[in-house]
């Protein structure tokens, strides 16, 4: 730390930061464009100028970019004498800006309005014309207005440096440069999203929210999280008459920084969806006719059922969900709801995290990581916030190197160029080429089992005493001598594995590899991707029963209360179909349409996660709560309140207290208790505009305002919202701030954690330094044609979020993905389809990174169900065959070379 | 004895350029045979004390940028010559080049000698096509008589030549933006510090040189310091090429003693105004310096003599402005010129240049008002140095507030009538 | 790289076995491939006059480049061209020296001429105009290039020998 004096007041600041951000921490003002705190400096946008003086003596000193600056011990600095540098500079980038503001989606939260008004510019002297451009198509996702561009240069420094993006960049020069594709088309980036909220003006935009736009002011916010994997990403999604509008990032240094990935801030569409259960129905048999049922009734129904019925929980419901249910049937008779295998791997995580040697990952850990192996988890599909993550952490190398030079940290530019293509070592051991290919080392492709095989023999190699592997070939002993020295000379090594490619054993091997590299003074990170937004969750409720739904299928049971969950998902369709015809009673609880729900004689309107309020824990058994962000219509009711009559805070303290080491759980809300000078916290702005006249057309009498369940936030404009105070963090906003960019304010330091926000609570506590070993199992022979393994879309294979527009038209309908010479033997030709092993047909893609005598198949796409299929299938060229309607190979975006035939690949 | 003329010896305008045989016979490459016995580090030193200036125009004492080039570790190092001459005005590598290409290799290998760099790259003017051809051969013949290669007279040094010529940016004479386009990226500039000496190309020390500056290190090497220093009138240092532009008898560029005053160089070497023609002011060094005035032409030609003046000797090589050129519309020419030419990275330049061209062209067409000026000026100090990326726009700022200076009348004269002189 | 299915309806062009010769020469010269981009545009539009989509598509794949790098690259720089230019290019100097010299005179006589303005294409797809900073021989002014022949001493009498010249595909002889 330095002292520094700034326009005379003295400020103790960190010398290993840049100024602008150490000046922001203090809670100064200082315009600024191109930076970014996970970015750094580049030094281009000129906005941050402040004045730097020599010496006691220098009246006049000079004029500094505050980001490209390092603080000097007992410098003196003014922002005030470069007020006029700075107001000709705003002056200067805003000739070119549309007076637009009107009918702009970034007006009300814009950056540049901000840093306008701020700089003290509000009458344009230019008396030119305006520079116009051409706007590009870049897909379902992002609307592009280059005219409002700024040139900050942010849009690539995020889509390319950032998160690797290759099909983005600049274009031309002076003040013609162009942000865009080289030709239009959709961008192929899994975190193009973030362009929509690093862009400091309305050149990027979320698109879909664009169809259904209204002002930030006019949103009903609350924190929440994103449903979509089991990162478990804070969102503040927003609502506007009954409608889910948008979701943007919610900051949480541990958990997603500033960036979410495009299935997570536009994959929510399906709140809003058709298919939608707005209300409860109810028949007396499977085929009677249904009728709708008031909420009384069926309340009282499932409640009359749950005496003899079983339960069925699911890995996507809330944490207090699940938990009501178990209570409602009683703990033998409530089964998970996902396959032995799933439940099993997940209490594998579980007992991991609980007896291992090693820390468990948070993004800060996987960025910090300076050598990574991925172990047969497809990150980007999977659990694409990490992926982020780990771009970020083989830059650490090249961090080292600058540090060894003494170039700060946030001399970004200059860092990259120093480093090259000089990257800290990530290898991966996978079944087919991931996105994460070009920045790894080495990518071994195997089957899962031997991918396991390999990460014991690892394992082995790092510690003598984990068990070992036998008859490895030469090639395989090089690759594992590489790696495990790689990770052993390496000061935080990560492993990376999970429940994707459906392997226990590979994430035996993964622990093992984490436990061996345990020394005196260091742990490994272990992260292990779970399936769903809360199957840790879930885990942890089945802690001391083998209840899965291969059992409950096999229960003989008559009765069954399924949980926010399509079994038709989880289990073979024979399997399901004869469970289902063997009940006499079945009730669904859910927010969509399923093939489940179709079959029941009780229907739910269970609300979703932006209706309701829960608990989800994720990967790293990190319990979060969200909030509800809207009330829906009244039939709608979330699923704890169908099954349970208790208060909400009452089911999570019963979790907290029934689940080992949860009492956690209780202590992510401030309770009802909560207030700020005396008032709950509104989740509508003061400028929340039309709350008298928005219902005139129904009633000009203005409703009592909802009541919110839990007595923290309200869902009114009345209340002081958290101005300084981050404990119920419902949007970024600030006085002068009004984009997201106010998120500083809300900082312990610019870009650190948020001051007063739970960051949600780790239910594992491993201090265990003692190391244990699982066994090395033999993979099971697998027989038949092609080995299967599973394919996962970020969009698409999840459940809900497939069901919004947006997701719709980056995906595909089922296919399969095979070796070329395999596709020669098969036969195949243009436009063809194949069969596949009793389950009809299927266009095909070719893949080269797929191994010969293995076939990869999408999991949770339309037309093809993963788990109807046994581990090794037959394949057949099809005959009679037509390309499914859905079927987009131009969707389908991978990092190996692929091929399809024109005709066989639909356009996207 | 040592030549005085240590550019140009070998430059005969008409003839063709020496080939190896003939260069080496007028005592080429003597530079090299003598440096492969010094030690790297007298060699900085021995140039350092030369205090040769550079001479892309900023003028930087070469001898000390070298020897911020970090100890070898191994790893490449690079020396690159900026050969991107496109400074409006600006003819004297051009001139180098096609007539001597030798002296630029037998530079570059002494200089890589210094450097312990083990690749040179000649970043040449895609334009310059006759400077291409004859490099190229002038290269190959280096090759093959052994003074590029391995083990370059025995001396267990290697050294590779490229030239590569550039697709075309005034930016790319910056050397930050010449590495980038060198690597074949954006040629926007970096950040500085870290210097090229540190990370450049490729993230390994580099030095840029202009070609000139280049030149003058075998002449410095084969007779030393002293030799170098007399060459300079009275106190000044070396030769330097010097040229004049515009509405004289005899434009053109030669080798002369540094110390020289800009009368000489205009009478004496240009020949005086053409008939008919007078003496308005002139642009010292290219078209990013200061106007300096008729009374400026007693001053040497040297960098801090022309600083004092308000201006910077830049290349040397002066433009003239004539009394029936419209001094309004030649500074409107300029700023076209570095607007077109910002590479579009940092604001006051990307987005401040066009507007001051836009404000020239309404004065140019009568459209102009007494506002515009009091913005233009404001220009001149929000496009100053310090306060963009690199020295474009500071350097576009130069003559627009030097015109403002000197030709404020006229400035005003175009709000009321707009241009009166005669179009070119 | 990123390979979207079926994301282009381009497709790339064969580069020529001496385009590609030239690119492999180029390799040699530079540890990154990267550096290689822009030489092989340069080689692409020494041969094909311009770099057509076909063409940047073509050295994309040929050298494993993304597309929108290149396009980066070849946007940036002036003499890199991404529109169809005719068989000879004229580069106009219209930089300060020529300027004082006249060199706007000498535009407008091109123009009127060969019947296009800057950036445009004669219809028998002969001549191009393009006005190019400063060439670099202020004593000779005014200046153009046509191809990679340099004329100096420019008068509008001269330019239409050059132009004749041309059209007739005879050598120019000028005394410059």
């Amino acid at each position: 730390m330095v002292k520094i004096t700034v326009d005379g007041k003295v400020l103790e600041v960190d010398e290993s930061k840049n100024l602008l951000e150490e000046i922001l921490s203090q809670g100064e003002d200082l315009p600024y464009f191109c930076w970014h705190p996970s970015m750094g400096s580049v030094g281009s946008c000129r906005q941050c100028a402040v004045i730097e003086y020599a010496n006691d003596e220098d009246e006049r000193g000079r004029l500094n970019m505050a980001c490209m600056t390092a603080p000097r011990e007992g410098a003196r600095y003014s922002i005030e004498k470069a007020a006029k540098f700075r107001a000709q500079a705003i002056e200067s980038i805003m000739i070119n800006h549309p007076h637009d503001c009107p009918v702009c989606e970034e007006g009300g939260e814009c950056h540049l309005q901000d840093m306008t008004v701020m700089s003290g510019h509000n009458y344009r002297r230019y008396d030119g014309k305006k520079k116009t451009h051409t706007n590009q198509y870049l897909g379902p996702f992002i609307g592009h207005e280059m005219n409002r561009c700024i040139t900050c240069y942010r849009c690539v420094r995020f889509y390319k440096d950032y998160a690797g993006g290759t099909d983005f960049g600049p274009q031309a020069s002076h003040d013609n440069t162009y942000f865009g594709r080289w030709q239009e088309g959709p961008l192929e980036s899994e975190f193009s999203g973030n362009l929509a909220e690093v862009c400091p003006t309305g050149v990027f935009t979320d698109k879909p929210f664009s169809k259904h736009y209204v002002r930030k002011w006019d949103l009903q916010t609350a924190p929440s999280l994103c449903a979509g994997c089991s990162v478990g990403c804070n969102t503040n999604p927003g609502e506007r008459y009954g409608t889910l509008r948008r979701v943007v990032n919610r900051f949480n240094d541990e958990v997603n920084g500033y960036f979410l990935c495009d299935r997570g801030r536009f994959g929510t569409g399906y709140v809003n969806s058709d298919e939608r259960i707005t209300v409860s129905m109810t028949r007396s048999a499977h085929d009677a006719a249904p009728h709708l049922a008031s909420t009384d009734e069926a309340r009282s129904q499932l409640q009359a059922m749950a005496a003899n019925s079983i339960g069925i929980g699911s890995p996507r419901a809330s944490l207090e969900a699940n938990f009501a249910l178990r209570e409602l049937v009683g703990a033998e008779n409530f089964y998970a709801g996902i396959s032995t295998n799933e439940l099993a791997m997940s209490r594998q995580i579980l007992d991991i995290y609980r007896s291992r040697p090693v820390n468990i990952a948070n993004i800060k850990d996987i960025e910090a990581s300076d050598a990574v192996l991925i172990l047969g988890e497809d990150v980007t599909n999977t659990a694409a916030r990490l992926a982020l993550a780990l771009r970020q952490s083989v830059r650490n190398l090249g961090k080292k190197m600058a540090r060894d030079m003494k170039f700060p940290e946030w001399q970004d530019a200059a860092i990259r160029q120093l480093t090259m293509d000089r990257k800290s070592p990530l290898y991966i051991l996978s079944a087919h080429a991931t996105r994460l290919d070009d920045i790894a080392a080495r990518v071994k492709i195997g089957t899962a089992a031997n991918s396991a095989r390999l990460g014991f023999a690892i394992a082995h190699e790092i510690d003598s005493s984990a068990p070992a592997v036998n008859g490895l070939s030469a090639d395989e002993k090089e690759l594992v001598t590489t790696i495990a020295s790689a990770l052993k000379e390496a000061s935080q090594p990560l492993i990376i594995s999970g429940t994707g490619a459906m392997s226990q054993a590979l994430i035996a091997a993964a622990a093992n590899i984490a436990t061996a590299l345990n020394g005196a003074d260091k742990k490994a990170n272990l992260a292990l991707v779970s399936a769903e937004a809360n199957s840790m969750g879930l885990a942890l409720l089945m802690e001391s029963s083998d209840n899965s739904l291969d059992q409950a299928m096999a229960s003989n049971a008559k009765a069954a209360i399924v949980l926010e969950n399509d079994l038709y998902r989880r289990a073979p369709a024979s399997s399901v179909d004869s469970f289902i015809n063997g009940l006499d009673q079945l009730a669904v609880l859910d927010s969509l349409k399923t093939r489940t729900g179709e079959q029941a004689n009780l229907v739910l309107a269970a609300g979703t996660f932006a209706e309701t309020s829960g608990t989800f824990v994720n990967y790293e058994v990190r319990a979060q709560h969200y909030y509800s962000v809207f009330k829906p219509v009244d039939t709608i009711r979330s699923s704890a309140f169908w099954l349970s009559d208790k208060k909400l805070s009452e089911l999570t303290q019963g979790c907290a207290d029934s689940i080992s080491g949860g009492a956690g759980i209780a202590t992510l809300t401030p309770g009802e208790g909560f207030s700020v000078s005396g008032m709950k916290v509104p989740r509508q702005q003061h400028r929340y505009s039309g709350r008298t006249a928005m219902r005139a057309n129904i009633n000009v009498h203005e409703p009592k305002q909802e009541q919110d369940e839990e007595g923290i936030l309200t869902y009114s404009m009345e209340g002081v919202s958290a101005l300084k105070d981050a404990t119920v963090f419902n949007t970024a906003w600030a006085g002068g701030w009004n984009s997201n960019q106010s998120v500083f304010k809300f900082q312990s330091h610019t870009g650190a954690a948020l001051k007063q926000a739970t960051k949600g609570h780790c239910l594992v506590e491993n201090s265990v330094s003692e190391k244990t070993w699982s066994e090395v199992t033999d993979a099971e022979k697998v027989t038949g044609d092609f080995e299967v393994f599973p394919l996962y879309h970020l969009f698409g294979s999840e459940e809900l979020t497939a069901n919004t527009e947006a997701i719709k038209a980056k995906a595909t309908s089922a296919y399969i993905a095979i070796n070329e010479a395999d596709a020669s033997k098969l036969g195949l030709q243009a436009s063809d389809g194949v069969s596949v092993e009793h389950n009809g047909a299927v266009p095909y893609i070719i893949r080269s990174s797929i191994a010969p005598g293995t076939v990869g198949i999408p999991v949770g796409l339309k037309g093809l169900n993963f788990r109807d299929l046994p581990a090794a299938i037959s394949l057949q060229k099809a005959t009679d065959w037509a390309t499914p309607s859905e079927w987009h190979a131009a969707n389908i975006i991978v990092s190996d070379k692929t091929s399809v035939n024109a005709e066989n690949g639909g356009e996207a | 004895m040592a030549t005085d003329k240590p550019l140009t010896k070998n430059i005969e305008i008409g003839r063709a350029p020496f080939n190896f045989k003939q260069y080496e016979a007028a005592g080429g490459y003597e530079s090299v045979r003598k440096v492969v016995t010094m030690a790297p580090g007298d060699v900085v030193n021995l140039v350092k004390d030369a205090g040769l200036g550079g001479r892309g125009g900023a003028g930087f004492n070469t001898g000390l940028k070298w020897s911020f080039v970090p100890a070898p570790d191994g790893g490449p190092r690079y020396l690159v010559i900026n050969g991107d001459e496109m400074e409006p005005g600006t003819f004297k590598d051009r001139l180098l080049i096609e007539h001597d290409p030798h002296l630029l290799i037998e530079g570059m290998i002494t200089t890589c000698f210094a450097l312990q760099a083990q690749t040179g790259y000649i970043f040449l003017r895609g334009e310059y096509t006759v400077c291409e051809e004859r490099l190229l051969s002038a290269i190959s013949e280096a090759y093959e008589n052994g003074m590029l290669g391995r083990n370059i007279l025995g001396s267990g040094f290697d050294l590779d030549i490229y030239l590569h010529t550039s697709a075309g940016r005034y930016i790319c004479g910056e050397e930050t933006a010449l590495i980038n386009a060198l690597e074949g990226k954006r040629a926007n500039p970096r950040a500085k510090p870290p210097f090229p000496q540190v990370s450049g190309l490729w993230g390994r020390p580099t030095v840029v040189n202009n070609v000139e500056t280049i030149c003058n290190i075998p002449g410095i090497v084969a007779n030393g310091v002293e030799w170098y220093q007399g060459l300079g009138l009275g106190d000044f240092v070396g030769t330097r090429m010097s040229g004049v532009s515009g509405r004289v008898k005899n434009p053109g560029c030669w080798e002369v003693p540094v110390g020289i005053t800009f009368r000489q160089l205009l009478e004496d070497y240009a020949g005086g105004m053409q008939d008919g023609y007078e003496l308005k002011a002139f642009l010292p060094g290219g078209g990013s310096t200061d106007f300096l005035m008729p009374e400026h032409l007693d001053l040497p030609m040297d960098p801090g003599a022309v600083q004092k003046a308000g201006s910077r000797l830049g290349t040397s090589l002066i433009m003239v402005l004539d009394d029936k050129t419209c001094p309004v519309g030649c500074i409107r020419n300029l700023i076209k010129f570095f607007a077109h030419e910002s590479c579009g990275w940092c604001t006051p330049c990307r987005d401040g240049l066009p507007w001051t061209e836009h404000m020239l062209n309404k004065l140019e067409e009568g459209t102009g008002s007494m506002k515009d000026i009091e913005i233009l000026q404001e220009m001149t100090t929000y496009m100053g140095p310090g306060n963009t990326f690199c020295a474009l726009a500071p350097g576009a700022a130069e003559p627009l507030q030097s015109g403002l200076k000197y030709f404020r009348d006229e400035f005003e004269a175009h709000v009321k009538h707009g241009c009166s002189y005669n179009k070119h | 790289m990123n390979n979207l299915i079926a994301s282009t309806a381009i497709k790339a062009r064969q580069l020529t076995e001496e385009e590609i010769h030239e690119i492999e020469h180029e390799k040699t010269h530079y540890p990154y491939t990267q550096a290689v981009g822009l030489e092989a545009l340069k080689i692409v539009q020494k041969y094909q006059g311009w770099v057509s989509d076909e063409s940047l598509l073509a050295v994309s794949e040929y050298l494993d480049i993304a597309p929108d790098e290149l396009e980066g690259v070849a946007t940036f720089f002036n003499m890199i061209f991404r529109r169809p230019v005719g068989k000879n290019v004229i580069l106009l100097c219209d930089s300060v020296a020529c300027w004082m010299l006249g060199c706007d005179n000498l535009k407008e006589h091109i123009s009127n001429t060969l019947g296009v303005d800057y950036g445009e294409t004669t219809k028998d797809g002969l001549f191009t105009l393009i006005p190019v900073p400063c060439l670099g021989a202020c004593d000779k002014a005014p200046v153009m290039m046509v191809g990679r022949e340099t004329y100096t001493h420019l008068s509008t009498n001269k330019i239409d020998q050059i132009i004749a010249h041309i059209r007739d595909e005879s050598p120019v002889e000028l005394d410059n």
